[in-house]
């Protein structure tokens, strides 16, 4: 269906155009196009044609105009006859299919605005307030928007008819998993609430005005940077837009000419948008421009029109559940109580049981609840979970413990890092005041377990202890479990087993990508390990997750076989036929967006290096993530790049056919803390000694390849002596 | 645009009715002007309250902008919605009309302002070149000060020499060619605001300039996008401000900055015993002479049997003598003919603006004699002196030879003086003000006023200004608007004949605020009264700032409450109000306040209606491009509830970016 043909129907009559709503829409739009044209031609006269113009960390130029026109714009001088072409596509009659082009225009206009704002340091954003945000980020969220854990995007802007209404409407969104992008004074709304929000919660407070097109700059690049379309084929992208991006539009309070003109933009993009004013019929467009005044209906009312369906649980808990909050961290001085860390004995266990060892949905709390100890405590923690299903393996243990980690940071007011006898919990204060419990930690633990793994979990039984004797004798089972596990997780490896797992999570947004997951080589994204995606097939046969059996080899030392090329063409729509395992030479494993690292070859070292999402700086390419990222991804084959999960390079399969670890040439300092203990241990049984890790370069030593070289020349960096890489 | 607490409070106006009473001619709550009326009832006097009544009802294409004269292939009027009756002759939409009508009321405005301002600079410069031998520098200080702002060397420098600099570059800014802006404008804005109108293309670069181009803009066949026409009457607006902080500043220059001071006002200070002289219009560069002069002539007065002169104000003039002088302000714009039917006034002398030219009928009628002075203001049957900087106390004593005279041709009959006259404390000037403030804290005075706020005492600070509009009765909307102010606990400044209503009305006096502040600007009042000693006199529940000229005094509160609170014009909780709004310059001045970044309340609405477009832009779009936006409401308890309303959006923001601020120890967020 071609992206026009989706709105046919929605007016009836031609003759009966929604002309109220059309006149603001058409008013908008001049204003918008004027505004950014004065605003332009004032910044051409005080900067020049030539001036650079850019949004901070991102490979995609402008990304709106990048996205529908193909035009990389990076000077000032070129959005001129952009702008034009825009003014001219404004026609004067009040139709809908006029509209949608208003619509687009003033995206263009909204984008010029912005840009001008950047130029000049206008505005400058302080925390939470976001502005334009970077393609890490759009990276970092792109995992949770392939696999629904985020199940759409919500765009409000306006006032909600009182601040705690906001709030209700916002945790409604983020209890379902939304990516929210926030507008004007909703923001201050929520602030005024408490209400967590920000970068780290999915829930971007973007600014006020024309601020708004920071959630179309992000939403037009996961066409670009997942799904692999080519910039300025505008039919794709909106198409691309209209099945991959659930997002709608709220605009709540009283209305203006410029935001109708910009939600023309967001109907243009295919996201309908709902409003809380009462509106006389002929200033609605039935499914896409619509009034619902009831705060009660509206959400079900815009998810009903864009077609998101949810399957979560309610659980029953006093706390806020999403994944909005996985990345709240809890300081000290917000902490109520906490747990493990190296403060106080703790661990996490789940284990399989027999059928009579269970009381299914049984949580028991041994030790002392958290509501009768004082602020400021630290208590030993032992979680134990036990499962019992038809299916259930004992591989999967560790697979579903490490959900323990995702499930307890979903919770709001709630902090989990590491794993194992390691695990560090934390409970904020302001959760305990809402009647927070340990024993609520246990039922979130089951609720989720039995929602997410239905296939494998029949029964599920948490008992928490919280009493220091208790807690030492759980954790000499636990140690004993781990390393059965362990031993069991050196035995697997590439050779060993019989079958791969593909990843096609996300071809949802990247459709040609395919992810070849082995036991020694992660997915990219850092979340798919293959007992994880050999699990995830035991719950859905039919998932993104289908066994390889693996069959002979073509390539051993490459890592080709048959079977994989096979797979591969078939799950790529018959774009690739061919992919090696274990080089970024050649026909490489693609990427699809979201991964956690990328390695690019740095020639004049024979090497190469890495960087991370999280690393914003320059790096020896000349490139930093954000523009590095963007030469590959979306499905196709790149040699010489790659994108890679992170503990990928702990990993013996590690590209073994360039030469393993010692080609590393240049990481961040941030990737070699991370790693540290493992890589130096991985150093050490490659060969290359203990110290190796501290011949490899980073931004310390430079961010040129002039820099690092002479570094590496001193300090005896083994990648002079391998084989050439070109 | 901004979106309030308060649901109801939308861009659009109540539904109260545009004209209240369209058959009534008792159009005014002055109890002087009532009690005048009432005197006079008998003699079937025509007045402006008769012509309202003969002029409804007024046209609907006028009045919602939507009528164009601007070629004579017209006039034009836009009748349908769609085909060729949506368009003048020429094409022309509802918007492009409209946006090209508002932005010519605003170009009357600037030039008004800047002729103003204009005639100031002439009368220094000829101080300055040994020609103005009766006039002098009277504030040393405020020529230091100006001079330092505006970049201009004062070590060791004679005050003349530096004088003629200050001179010369307010002559260059009313005809400069070259891309830079208006150096008076520029030398008191902070960098937000300058930054904003640079990036926007509305930083004006010459006050002539402005408005003649504004008019090319808008002529037949030239601009017909209501966006850039708008943008094109910004920065004529902003040249009517740099005119008014010409006139402002030079004024202080030459006649004082005025200082806090007692007088009395409304028709009951025309004095029977006395040789009455009223000055009206706006200019103090004649009506200063004229008190002089009045001074040095009392004895010719008592050789006609008057007791000596009683020179009263009426309009700006009146406030700017009241400011510096202490003269009696008789009444404001709307009751300016009920001076006359006092049957004592002896001459009106006058300058420019607001001046009814019905004043010289309703002085048929009397002894009194009308005379004009300037060149641009003559009327038939009137006498004219032309007024010159060379000879001005001659000129001034000439004018009140002429009132001497006319004392002995009074018809005692004719005679009938309301009683009614009010205790007013006045001559707030920015210097005054901030002195008050600095006997709290010395060393930041404006926060006196910025904790204030911060702390919930006050709710804000309004600036009322603006003048007569008889589609409601005089006064009222003043009033009500002001009672509900400070009600609320606002901090009030007022100018122009806003600030003549209330010395009127008696609300300018100590005694007001007891009756009519809240309790948290009486306690407010009550820190300042006690912090400052000095005063011979209570201070006022609302503080006079001066002539219409003189919101330039309200924009330097703005801006250094801004600096205070170290942020731009739109977080500051300050808004402005003109709830009778009348003259082209309130137009203009309400659209500089606009670009400033304060929210500005209109109780008259300007013909804008007629687009929605260009409703659209001034109601909402505004604050989200300057952080100002207009707010119009025709009913005055409406009116100071939305003024509340917008106090409250930006303290509430305020407040919220402030402990977001700390909570995450960043600066504070700038957006508004």
């Amino acid at each position: 269906m071609s992206m026009e043909q989706i709105y046919e129907g929605a007016i009836k009559d031609p003759t009966q155009q929604p002309k109220k709503l059309l006149r603001k829409a058409y008013d908008g739009t001049i204003i918008a196009m004027t505004y950014a044209e004065i605003l332009l031609n004032r910044a051409i006269k005080d900067f020049g044609t030539e001036q650079l113009v850019s949004y901070p960390d991102t490979a995609y130029a402008l990304p709106v105009i990048t996205c529908l026109s193909g035009e990389k714009v990076t000077k000032l001088g070129e959005l001129v006859p952009i702008l034009n072409r825009m003014r001219t596509q404004v026609r004067t009659e009040l139709t809908f299919e006029n509209g949608r082009l208003w619509g687009e225009s003033t995206l263009y206009a909204a984008e010029v605005i912005e840009t001008i704002k950047y130029l000049r340091g206008d505005d400058p954003k302080v925390k939470p307030w976001t502005g334009f945000l970077g393609d890490p980020i759009v990276r970092k969220h792109g995992i949770k928007m392939v696999d629904w854990t985020i199940p759409g995007v919500a765009v409000i802007l306006g006032r909600a008819k009182d601040s705690k209404a906001a709030k209700k409407l916002v945790d409604n969104l983020m209890g379902k998993g939304f990516m929210i992008f926030l507008c004007d004074e909703i923001i201050e709304q929520l602030l005024e609430e408490n209400v967590k929000i920000g970068v780290d919660y999915i829930a971007f407070p973007l600014g006020n005005f024309t601020s708004v097109i920071h959630a179309v700059n992000y939403a037009f690049r996961a066409g670009l940077a997942f799904g692999g379309i080519p910039a300025g084929e505008r039919e794709n992208h909106r198409d691309y837009q209209r099945r991959r991006i659930r997002a709608f539009v709220l605009h709540l309070g009283e209305r203006d000419d410029v935001k109708v003109a910009a939600s023309m933009g967001a109907i243009f993009m295919g996201f309908p948008v709902l409003t809380d004013q009462p509106l006389a019929e002929d200033d609605q467009i039935p499914d896409w421009y619509i009034s619902e005044p009831d705060y009660e209906k509206i959400v079900p009312l815009a998810m009903e029109i864009r077609g998101i369906k949810l399957t979560n649980v309610e659980i029953p808990i006093p706390i806020n559940f999403g994944p909005a909050f996985e990345g709240e961290t809890i300081r000290k001085n917000d902490t109520y109580v906490e747990f493990g860390g190296g403060r106080t004995t703790a661990f996490e266990l789940v284990q399989m049981v027999g059928p009579d060892q269970i009381v299914d949905g049984q949580v028991t709390v041994i030790g002392p609840e958290i509501d009768s100890v004082p602020e400021g405590s630290k208590l030993p923690l032992g979680i134990k979970i036990d499962i019992f299903g038809r299916k259930m393996q004992a591989d999967f243990e560790g697979v579903l413990e490490r959900r323990i980690h995702y499930f307890a940071n979903y919770g709001e007011g709630i902090w989990h890092v590491a794993q194992r006898d390691l695990c560090w919990v934390r409970v904020s204060k302001e959760a305990r005041a809402n009647g927070f419990l340990i024993k609520h930690l246990g039922e979130l633990l089951l609720a989720k377990l039995k929602e997410e793994f239905p296939a494998i979990v029949d029964r599920v039984q948490v008992t928490i202890l919280t009493d220091q004797k208790a807690v030492e004798e759980g954790l000499v089972l636990a140690r004993e479990k781990y390393r059965a596990r362990d031993d069991r997780m050196r035995s697997l490896t590439d050779e060993s087993v019989e079958t791969f797992y593909s990843c096609l999570l996300c071809q949802s947004f990247a459709p040609n990508h395919v992810c070849i997951v082995t036991p020694e080589r992660v997915g990219l994204c850092g979340a798919v390990s293959w007992l994880d995606a050999r699990a995830s097939f035991e719950i859905t046969p039919n998932g993104p997750n289908q066994p390889i059996p693996k069959g002979p080899a073509i390539d051993e030392l490459k890592g080709m076989w048959q079977s994989t090329n096979d797979y591969l063409y078939k799950a790529s729509n018959n774009t690739l036929e061919e992919v090696n395992l274990y080089t970024l030479m050649d026909r490489p494993m693609t990427s699809c967006g979201c991964f956690e690292a990328i390695m690019a070859i740095v020639p004049e070292a024979n090497g190469l290096m890495i960087t991370t999402r999280e690393h914003s700086g320059m790096t020896p390419c000349g490139m930093n993530f954000s523009t590095l990222a963007g030469t590959c991804g979306g499905g196709m084959q790149t040699p010489g790049f790659m994108g890679i999960g992170r503990t990928y390079l702990l990993s013996k399969k590690f590209i073994p056919a360039d030469g393993g670890l010692a080609r590393i040439v240049w990481m961040p300092k941030e990737l070699k803390d991370f790693l540290r203990e493992d890589f130096v241990q991985r150093s050490i049984d490659e060969g290359l000694g203990a110290d190796f890790i501290d011949k490899i370069a980073d931004e310390s030593v430079g961010t040129t390849v002039e820099e690092i070289v002479p570094f590496l020349e001193e300090n005896g960096h083994p990648c002079f002596d391998l084989e050439s890489l070109m | 645009m901004p979106r309030y607490r308060d649901l109801t409070h939308t861009a659009r106006p109540s539904d109260a009715k545009r004209v209240v009473d369209p058959k009534s001619n008792i159009r005014t709550t002055d109890p002087g002007a009532l009690q005048m009326l009432k005197m006079v009832e008998e003699s079937k006097i025509e007045s402006v309250f008769d012509r309202v009544v003969a002029q409804q009802p007024q046209c609907t294409f006028g009045y919602n902008g939507i009528c164009c004269k601007i070629c004579i292939a017209g006039p034009c009027r836009i009748k349908k919605e769609e085909g060729p009756g949506s368009r003048g002759i020429c094409g022309a939409s509802a918007y492009t009309i409209v946006s090209r009508n508002l932005v010519r009321y605003i170009a009357g405005g600037a030039a008004s302002h800047s002729e103003h301002a204009r005639h100031i600079l002439h009368t220094a410069h000829a101080l300055v070149e040994g020609k103005a031998p009766d006039y002098e520098i009277k504030s040393p200080a405020k020529l230091l000060k100006l001079a330092e702002k505006l970049g201009i060397a004062t070590l060791n420098r004679e005050n003349m020499e530096i004088l003629k600099d200050v001179v010369e570059l307010g002559y260059a800014d009313f005809g400069r060619y070259q891309d830079r802006p208006i150096a008076f404008l520029d030398s008191f804005l902070n960098e937000g605001r300058r930054k904003k109108f640079q990036h926007t293309n509305i930083m004006p670069t010459a006050i002539d300039g402005s408005v003649t181009e504004i008019i090319a803009q808008t002529a037949m066949g030239v601009d017909s996008d209501p966006v850039n026409i708008i943008f094109g009457g910004l920065k004529t607006a902003l040249s009517d401000l740099a005119g008014s902080y010409i006139g402002t500043n030079i004024s202080d220059i030459l006649f004082g900055i005025p200082e806090p001071i007692v007088s009395e006002a409304n028709l009951g200070v025309i004095n029977p015993k006395m040789v009455n002289i009223a000055v009206h219009g706006h200019n103090p560069v004649l009506s200063e002479m004229v008190v002089s002069a009045a001074r040095a002539m009392k004895e010719d007065a008592k050789k006609v049997g008057a007791e000596g002169i009683n020179i009263v104000g009426i309009c700006c003039t009146g406030n700017e003598l009241l400011m510096r002088e202490g003269v009696y302000l008789a009444t404001s714009s709307a009751s300016q003919e009920m001076a006359i039917m006092t049957g004592a006034l002896d001459a009106m002398v006058v300058d420019i603006q607001c001046i009814y030219p019905s004043v010289q009928t309703v002085a048929e009628c009397f002894h009194t004699k009308v005379v004009t002075t300037e060149f641009m203001m003559k009327i038939p049957g009137a006498q004219h002196i032309a007024f010159n900087t060379a000879t001005a106390m001659a000129d001034a004593k000439r004018l009140i030879s002429i009132a001497i005279e006319a004392y002995k041709h009074r018809d005692p009959k004719k005679i009938s003086i309301p009683n009614e006259r009010h205790h007013v404390v006045a001559g707030f000037s920015i210097e005054a003000l901030t002195e008050v403030f600095s006997k709290v804290c010395p060393d930041r005075p404006i926060s006196v006023l910025t904790d204030a706020i911060l702390s919930g005492q006050l709710k804000g600070v309004a600036l009322l200004a603006g003048c007569n509009n008889l589609k409601r009765l005089q006064d009222e909307s003043h009033i009500t608007v002001l009672k509900e102010l400070v009600k609320n606990d606002v901090f009030v400044i007022a100018t122009g004949c806003s600030a003549g209503a209330y010395a009127k009305f008696g609300l300018m006096s100590p005694s007001a605020v007891d009756a009519y502040a809240g309790d948290g600007l009486k306690s407010f009042l009550k820190t300042l009264e006690e912090a400052n000693p000095q005063l011979s006199t209570g201070l006022p529940l609302v503080f006079h700032m001066g002539a219409c000229v003189d919101n330039s005094r309200g924009m330097d509160l703005a801006i250094a409450m801004a600096d205070e609170l170290g942020v731009d014009v739109p977080k500051v909780p300050f808004v402005a109000s003109a709830p009778e709004a009348m003259h082209e310059k309130a137009i203009s001045i309400g659209s500089w306040a606009v670009t400033m970044g304060l929210p500005v309340h209109v109780g008259s609405l300007p013909p804008v209606e007629g687009s929605d477009l260009v409703f659209g832009v001034t109601t909402q779009i505004a604050h989200d491009v300057f952080g100002g936006n207009f707010i119009f409401e025709v009913d005055p308890l409406i009116g100071a509830t939305k003024l509340l309303d917008a106090l409250e959006y930006r303290t509430w923001k305020l407040g919220i970016h402030k402990i977001t601020a700390e909570k995450n120890e960043t600066s504070l967020a700038q957006g508004w």
